[in-house]
């Protein structure tokens, strides 16, 4: 076991609690940098789409793990960004210039859209969400001047740094960069005060406006900032795609960033990651699995929703924490071992909410 | 002058009245304790105070300034600070955090700021976690700085809301039921420091409470509240002694 001895408040602020952190952290990052050494391009694309979801991952992490706030509609964002990142490219806006108008646009759809949904909780906020990607949907089929509806929008792959986007190994470090930008950009957010009002709206909101978090403004701005990444992650998604259409964008790419988070674990920046590792390496595993199957069962069309939902219920009812739960209990296990109990992490009946104001 | 002062508040829900025609004053620097029995509509005045629920008539006044109107955020900017009956802490979060909540009124810092973490950013949170760390040492809670509230027995979670209360650097401290659940010890304890709140740091308390040996030990005066309505109000010996104190509470 680590015992760390504090002797600076920063070591309580800073990102990384120990040298231990930092060692495993780079080595992390030397691993990805180094990748495209060792991997062919069809799973580096498969790599950079992980590191996309990540990003949208973040997003709703942001928005439903800490915050509280549930979202079916997520994947509106993801074509608020594509969108938008495309019809700035095909008018000729480089690709530097774009992303940042995709991000503050999608920051500002957010804060437009969260300002007026966000006076309903619970069931009924689930509800108008849901109702926000059917509605974003159509919105992308009927303004054709800018989406170019049902015929579908190409994108640009437009020269960036020399580079052209075409080349798997260098959209793979572009995707990697933004999402170790944007790690950072949350875990900064989550270390401050905002961040720490949005936990604090999760766990008990009248205990939050009685320490002057001002509910309304708060939940608008957890809304914009999802949105903002989740919008960056559109961007990035464009690229990926290469042609937008808009039944891209429909329920189930808002139903998969919901496994997304639930399966990597609600409230925890880690489990985006791993979120995104399972659910998009997921539809390859299931394809691998359908021709093992008898071929009654393995080609059936809706093998994939169904194992999808299925996944999403055991993890709720089993491993609430998701992955990275898991992980930290397998962690203790090591740390304590040979003295760890089975009952450390058995679920208590808490008495203390009887009757709230 | 009174510090804080409540005008004739009535609150009716339907047609039931929590709260009936209730005035009162606190005066700077006192220990001021509602009782009353169950019904009585005391939680009901607290929520009033902090502006979650609305008056159906009347006035709140503090330092001389009519917040009747004022939004539930703004209550903690004016030096309001509550405590609830059945603890409403950020259960998925340390106690540090919980505590650095307190701060949030001071925030000055805007989402740019926060995003890139400027240095203006960590120079806020150790200013903010000094003040924490003073509240920590002054509820004795050193052990508890990064536990999460979840695995913390309900005594210390009590002193943890508390010391949220107190990092807000209230004048005005509302303390819902302080004593209620903990052991005699506990309690012991939380009359010493409700008195060191008093004296050392000079904020004004008001407080619901049902333990009588307790509220006589802290309180400088005492209101009786029964069915939303004024009994009596007055020094501890003088409520104690009152005829329709001891008639709503013993029923004699």
């Amino acid at each position: 076991m680590r015992f760390i001895f504090k002797t600076k408040y920063s070591q309580d602020i800073n990102i990384a609690k120990h040298n231990g952190d930092r060692f495993w952290y780079s080595l992390l990052i030397l691993i990805m940098v180094a990748l495209p050494l060792v991997l062919d391009d069809f799973y580096l694309g498969e790599i950079s789409y992980i590191c996309i979801l990540s990003i949208a991952g973040i997003g709703l992490m942001i928005l439903s793990g800490y915050t509280g706030l549930a979202s079916l509609g997520h994947a509106a964002f993801l074509g608020v960004g594509a969108y938008t990142h495309a019809f700035l490219l095909t008018n000729g806006i480089p690709f530097y210039a774009s992303i940042p108008i995709v991000i503050v646009v999608s920051f500002l759809v957010g804060a437009a859209i969260g300002i007026p949904i966000l006076r309903l909780t619970g069931m009924y906020l689930a509800i108008a969400t849901l109702a926000l990607g059917f509605i974003a949907e159509h919105v992308f089929i009927k303004w054709e001047h800018f989406t170019g509806g049902n015929r579908g929008l190409p994108v640009p792959q437009p020269e960036f740094l020399g580079m052209s986007f075409y080349d798997s190994v260098f959209f793979y470090y572009v995707c990697l960069v933004f999402l170790i930008a944007a790690m950072f950009a949350a875990i900064n957010i989550l270390r401050s005060p905002t961040g720490r009002a949005f936990v604090a709206i999760r766990d008990s909101e009248i205990a939050a406006q009685s320490l002057g978090v001002n509910l309304g403004l708060y939940k608008a701005l957890s809304f914009a900032i999802s949105g903002a990444f989740t919008g960056l992650a559109g961007a990035l998604l464009a690229h990926y795609i290469g042609y937008l259409a808009p039944d891209i964008f429909n329920i189930f790419l808002s139903l998969t960033l919901l496994l997304l988070i639930v399966v990597g674990g609600m409230g925890s920046l880690h489990g985006t990651v791993f979120g995104a590792i399972f659910v998009g390496f997921l539809p390859q595993l299931i394809a691998i699995c359908r021709d093992y199957l008898p071929s009654s069962i393995g080609s059936q069309p809706g093998l994939e929703p169904m194992l999808f939902g299925l996944i999403l219920v055991f993890f709720i009812l089993y491993e609430p924490l998701g992955i990275y739960g898991r992980w930290m209990k397998i962690k203790l296990f090591f740390e304590l071992f040979p003295t760890y109990k089975r009952q450390t992490f058995k679920k208590q009946k808490v008495f203390t909410k009887s009757d709230r104001v | 002058m009174s510090l804080f002062e409540v005008k004739n508040i009535t609150v009716a829900f339907g047609g039931v009245k929590a709260l009936n025609d209730v005035s009162f004053g606190v005066d700077k620097g006192e220990i001021f304790t509602i009782i009353g029995p169950n019904g009585a509509g005391k939680s009901t005045l607290f929520n009033v105070i902090s502006r979650i629920y609305e008056p159906s008539k009347g006035e709140i006044y503090f330092e001389n300034q009519n917040i009747s109107k004022t939004k539930p955020h703004n209550i903690s900017k004016l030096g309001i600070a509550r405590t609830f009956q059945n603890l409403e802490l950020f259960e998925n979060a340390t106690v540090l955090q919980n505590l650095l909540l307190g701060r949030h009124i001071y925030k000055k810092t805007n989402i740019l700021s926060e995003v890139f973490f400027t240095p203006s950013a960590r120079k806020q949170e150790h200013e903010y976690r000094l003040k924490v760390e003073e509240v920590i040492d002054f509820l004795d809670l050193q052990h508890y700085r990064d536990t999460l509230i979840n695995g913390l027995p309900y005594g210390v979670r009590k002193n943890v809301e508390l010391a949220r209360a107190l990092c807000t650097d209230p004048k005005l401290l509302l303390l819902d039921e302080p004593s209620s659940g903990l052991t005699n010890e506990e309690t012991i304890d939380l009359g010493f420091w409700i008195k060191d709140i008093q004296s050392l740091l000079g904020i004004t308390i008001i407080m619901i409470e049902h333990d009588m040996s307790f509220v006589n030990k802290v309180s400088d005066r005492i209101l009786a509240l029964n069915y939303g309505k004024i009994l009596a109000s007055g020094l501890p010996e003088e409520i104690k002694n009152n005829a329709d104190v001891k008639q709503a509470y013993m029923g004699e």
